[in-house]
Parts: C-alpha cells; sequence; structure tokens
C-alpha cells in the first residue's frame, strides 16, 4: 500500500500556498505509506543557460559550501546553492550531464536526487509529518507538486527507494502498486545504456516512460505504449515541467480521486487527503477510469 | 388525554472534534438504550469505517463523503451517504438499507447477504462482487468484473456496465437498462419473465425509481462452469 497525492495549482494567485495545501494532504495519507515519503515540486524554470540539481546526502555530513568550492574550482560556471540540512539545490550554468558525473566520482557522499530546470525534489525515509517538517514543505511555492508516502511492499525501506523515482529532466513518476515484470524492462532498457540506480521496481517504469520521452513520445504516447509493456498493479502520478499525468491499470485495484475546481486540480488516493482544501464543497470529485489517461496543464 | 408516543431523539457527532470510535462504539452500544434512532455525522472527510457492524433499527445520516468500508457488515440499521463512498460501501451487509447518494468506488456491496444497497451514481469496478442474497440498485453505470461471482441476491443497474459483467456468476440475476461492454465467462442474457419485471418494478420502486421493467434485459449464469469438464480446454 502507498499514498499518492498531486496539485496543480491553475490560478497563479495561488501559487504560494503550493506547500501550505499540499502538508494536510501528504500527511493524510500516512496510514497508507508511514515509512517513508517525498515531494516533486516544480517552481518557475530558471533561465535557458541553468540547470537545478537537488541533492542529498542523508546521514553523512556534507559541508555545503566547501562542496561549492570544488565545484567552482572545477567548472567554470556561474553556481548557487541552497541548503536544508542534508539536502541541497545547485542552479548551475555547468554540463548537468557532466556536474552529475563529477558528483558520482568526487562526492560519493551526495546523491542526485533530480535534475531539471524547474523540478526540486525531496526524499527520505520517516512519517510523512516529520518528513515535511524537516524540509519545510509548507513554506514551498510553485505551480504543481507530485508527492508519495510509501509503505514498502517489493523492496528496502532506504530513501533511494522511496518516491517520486525520477529520470532525465523534469521528470518524476509516483506509484502505488507492484508490477510483475521490472526485471524484464530492466533487461529490455539496460542494453540501450539506461542505468538503474536500484532495484525497485517503480524505477523501471519511470525509466521506461523517460526513455519514450527522448525517443519522441508525448508523455500519453509513452503511457499507452506503457500498457503494453508494464505488466503489474498501478496508479501512476508523474510530472513534467508543463503536465500532471494520472493512469490505473485495467483492475483499478489501487485508489485514486480526483478534485477539480477553477482554481486546482487535487489528486491523491483518497478523499481524506482532499478534505481540507479551499472550495472542495463544489469541486468537481470523480475517480479516474481504468487505463484511462488524465493529464492537467499548468 | 391522548396517548403520546415518545419522539426519537436524534444525536449528532462531528467527527471534526468527535473520533470515530466514540461514533461506532455509540452506535453499537448506546444508541438504543439511549432511545437515540437518528444519529447525524457531520464532516465525515473520507473516514475508513463509519458506521460499520450496525446491528439495530437505526437511522443514521451521514453528511459527506465517506472512506473505505462505510456502513459494511451492516444488520438492521439504514445508513445514508449524502456524498460519495470510498472502496467497500457496504461489504458483508447482512440486513437493512444503506443508500449512497453519490458515487460508490470498488466492491461496493461485496459478499453482502441481506438487505438493500442504492447508489444513485455510478459504482466502480467489482460492484457487487461475491454477492451472497442482498440487492443493489445502482443508478448510473458500473465499472468492470461487476457481479464477479456473485452467489445470490439481485443487481439492477439502471445505466451502463463495463467489461466481463457477472463473469463466473452462480445464482444471483443482473438486470441492466443500458449497454454492456462485455459479459464474463457463463454469463448470458435472458428473457425477462413475468417474475424478473415484477422483481425490477418492486426494487426501483424501493430505490424511487420509475424506469419500466421492459427496459431492462436479464443476465444470468448458462450454468456451464457448474461442473468440471475434464476435456475442456480451460479457456474460460
Amino acid at each position: 500500500m502507498c499514498g499518492i497525492v498531486g496539485l496543480l495549482i491553475k490560478n497563479p494567485a495561488l501559487r504560494h500556498q503550493l506547500g501550505e495545501l499540499l502538508v494536510p494532504m501528504l500527511v493524510g495519507m500516512t496510514e497508507r505509506g508511514p515509512d517513508s515519503a517525498g515531494l516533486a515540486v516544480y517552481t518557475a524554470a530558471v533561465s535557458d543557460r541553468h540547470h537545478k540539481l537537488s541533492l542529498y546526502s542523508g546521514e553523512n555530513a556534507v559541508d555545503w559550501p566547501e562542496l561549492l568550492g570544488r565545484i567552482a574550482a572545477q567548472f567554470a560556471h556561474a553556481h548557487e546553492i541552497e541548503t536544508h540540512g542534508n539536502h541541497a539545490v545547485l542552479t548551475s550554468a555547468a554540463d548537468p550531464d557532466e556536474l552529475v558525473r563529477w558528483l558520482a566520482l568526487n562526492a560519493s557522499a551526495v546523491a542526485v536526487l533530480s535534475v531539471g530546470r524547474s523540478i526540486d525534489l525531496y526524499k527520505d525515509v520517516g512519517a510523512p509529518a516529520e518528513i515535511a517538517e524537516r524540509y519545510g514543505f509548507k513554506s514551498l511555492h510553485g505551480s504543481h507538486l507530485v508527492g508519495h508516502t510509501r509503505m514498502a511492499t517489493e523492496s528496502a525501506v532506504t530513501p533511494a527507494h522511496a518516491h517520486p523515482f525520477t529520470a532525465g529532466r523534469d521528470f518524476c513518476l509516483v506509484h502505488n502498486g507492484s508490477l510483475s515484470n521490472p526485471h524484464l524492462v530492466r533487461k529490455k532498457l539496460e542494453p540501450l545504456g539506461i542505468e538503474f540506480e536500484t532495484d525497485n521496481d517503480t524505477e523501471a517504469a519511470c525509466r521506461f516512460f523517460e526513455w519514450r520521452l527522448r525517443e519522441g513520445d508525448d508523455l500519453r504516447t509513452a503511457v499507452q505504449r506503457g500498457f503494453g509493456e508494464l505488466d503489474g498493479f498501478f496508479t501512476f502520478l508523474m510530472g513534467t515541467d508543463r503536465e500532471l499525468l494520472l493512469v490505473r491499470d485495467a483492475f483499478a485495484c489501487k485508489p485514486a480521486v480526483v478534485a477539480e475546481t477553477d482554481d486546482y486540480v487535487a489528486i491523491a488516493s483518497e478523499f481524506r487527503s482532499l478534505a481540507h482544501l479551499p472550495k472542495i464543497s463544489r469541486a468537481a470529485l470523480f475517480e479516474p477510469k481504468p487505463e484511462e489517461i488524465y493529464s492537467w496543464r499548468i | 388525554m391522548a396517548n403520546l408516543k415518545p419522539v426519537p431523539m436524534a444525536r449528532e457527532f462531528d467527527l471534526a472534534h468527535d473520533s470515530l470510535r466514540d461514533l461506532n462504539f455509540f452506535l453499537h452500544k448506546k444508541a438504543v438504550d439511549a432511545g437515540v434512532a437518528q444519529i447525524h455525522v457531520r464532516n465525515p472527510d473520507g473516514a475508513h469505517s463509519i458506521a460499520v457492524g450496525l446491528d439495530a433499527r437505526l437511522d443514521v445520516q451521514i453528511h459527506g463523503h465517506v472512506g473505505y468500508y462505510a456502513a459494511g457488515m451492516n444488520k438492521h440499521a439504514s445508513v445514508t451517504v449524502h456524498g460519495n463512498a470510498g472502496p467497500g460501501a457496504a461489504e458483508n451487509m447482512m440486513s437493512g438499507r444503506v443508500h449512497v447518494k453519490g458515487f460508490a468506488s470498488t466492491a461496493a456491496g461485496a459478499s453482502a447477504h441481506g438487505g438493500l444497497l442504492i447508489i444513485d451514481g455510478d459504482a466502480s469496478l467489482r460492484c457487487g462482487i461475491s454477492l451472497k442474497g442482498a440487492d443493489i440498485v445502482v443508478g448510473g453505470s458500473v465499472g468492470s468484473f461487476s457481479a464477479f461471482m456473485a452467489q445470490a441476491g439481485r443487481i439492477v443497474i439502471c445505466g451502463d456496465a463495463e467489461d466481463a459483467l457477472g463473469d463466473s456468476l452462480y445464482e444471483a440475476v443482473i438486470y441492466v437498462r443500458g449497454r454492456v461492454r462485455s459479459l464474463g465467462a457463463d454469463a448470458r442474457f435472458e428473457p425477462m419473465s413475468d417474475t424478473d419485471c415484477a422483481a425490477v418494478k418492486s426494487l426501483l420502486a424501493q430505490s424511487g425509481r420509475s424506469f419500466e421493467p421492459a427496459e431492462f434485459k436479464r443476465v444470468a449464469s448458462a450454468k456451464s462452469l457448474y461442473h468440471w469438464h475434464a476435456d475442456a480446454d480451460q479457456e474460460y
């Protein structure tokens, strides 16, 4: 069992409340996912010349200013770092692939959680309320987000196994369910040069969709193709810098409910995570149908 | 002096402040002795297991949306949800009446033995799965695999049905007014008899609906799976 939440703000005046609206949604899914939680927040994009990397050091103490110094010595570009305990967002004009490679070799205590122009990513083990507090989710601003609370069934409870999973740029995915053929998917992707970071079933789905996006599919087409490739139970919620996409498998064992108003679209595994939202009593509420693709753009 | 009957008392629980455990404890152990016949529940906000396991002639009015298993295992009581219901509404109901005014999620009325479940909106997948004798009236449409392995009871569907309706049916009977995307293994359309029309008319009346019974089609078991065929290719 796991909990999924998503929120896309249609009314730009409410974007500064994104975090405030999110926290009760995430905490509302604690019973569905008490062991880890995570969040992808999409903010206004950095300039075309820059990328953002969300970095995480877990229990390792990292001297972020020292790391920034070493990065500056290596890459002759402008860099900025915003830190929050064991989490940092590095904004840099350097090539992000080169930065990721350099970090892997020279800062092994640091994991790269996401790369993009818009996405900031947080994930950790612990109760959702603690994680929300730890990383100050309440004060986050942005246009849309994808969140998850995890009750592990298929693989270990570690920050790396927590959701959202990311691949490529500005793409993330969360999953409630379990896939039965993640190893087959992986066997198909690895010969194409696609590298995996964990043995988690959800990562296979995330990398499959991102591969299709790089091959030129739009997200909807990629998901349509996924129906033939991914076997198992799923409610997936995906994010890009422009959209949220929600889809359930043919058996729809894993719940989801959507609330839409003029101001926002909110998605959760259960209504109890939506009950606090403004004007919820006037929202259009529905359950997504099996194998139907729902997407919303900012 | 006229013989005055005592007026049944009402009681209100607000789940924004009162605990679900206190509500269910009151419904189970206190309401009858306290002479309370009607209970209003405010701010259910999707909580699970509201009004489960009732065993008395209570009238429970829930004002809002409920989560999993609302009114599950109900016996005797009448439970009305003025909102939508999560998975497993009225599952294993024994008797009484459960009325969901909005839509119901998956497995509504699962394994219900008796009583009447009314869903004004749509019911999701697996509505009436393993039904054991209850009646279900769905004002809207039902999702795939509804009435899967239903053993006894009746399901009236005023809208459409998705895939595999009535798969592996036993003795339960389905009446469907709209389009059926596909029937499940061993389910078949059968002609409506006078008895069927009377049953549909009665169930519609009990749920406050007035369609013509003749608009409904009967779906029942072809009973070809009742006995094991060693020579069958096992592709059902």
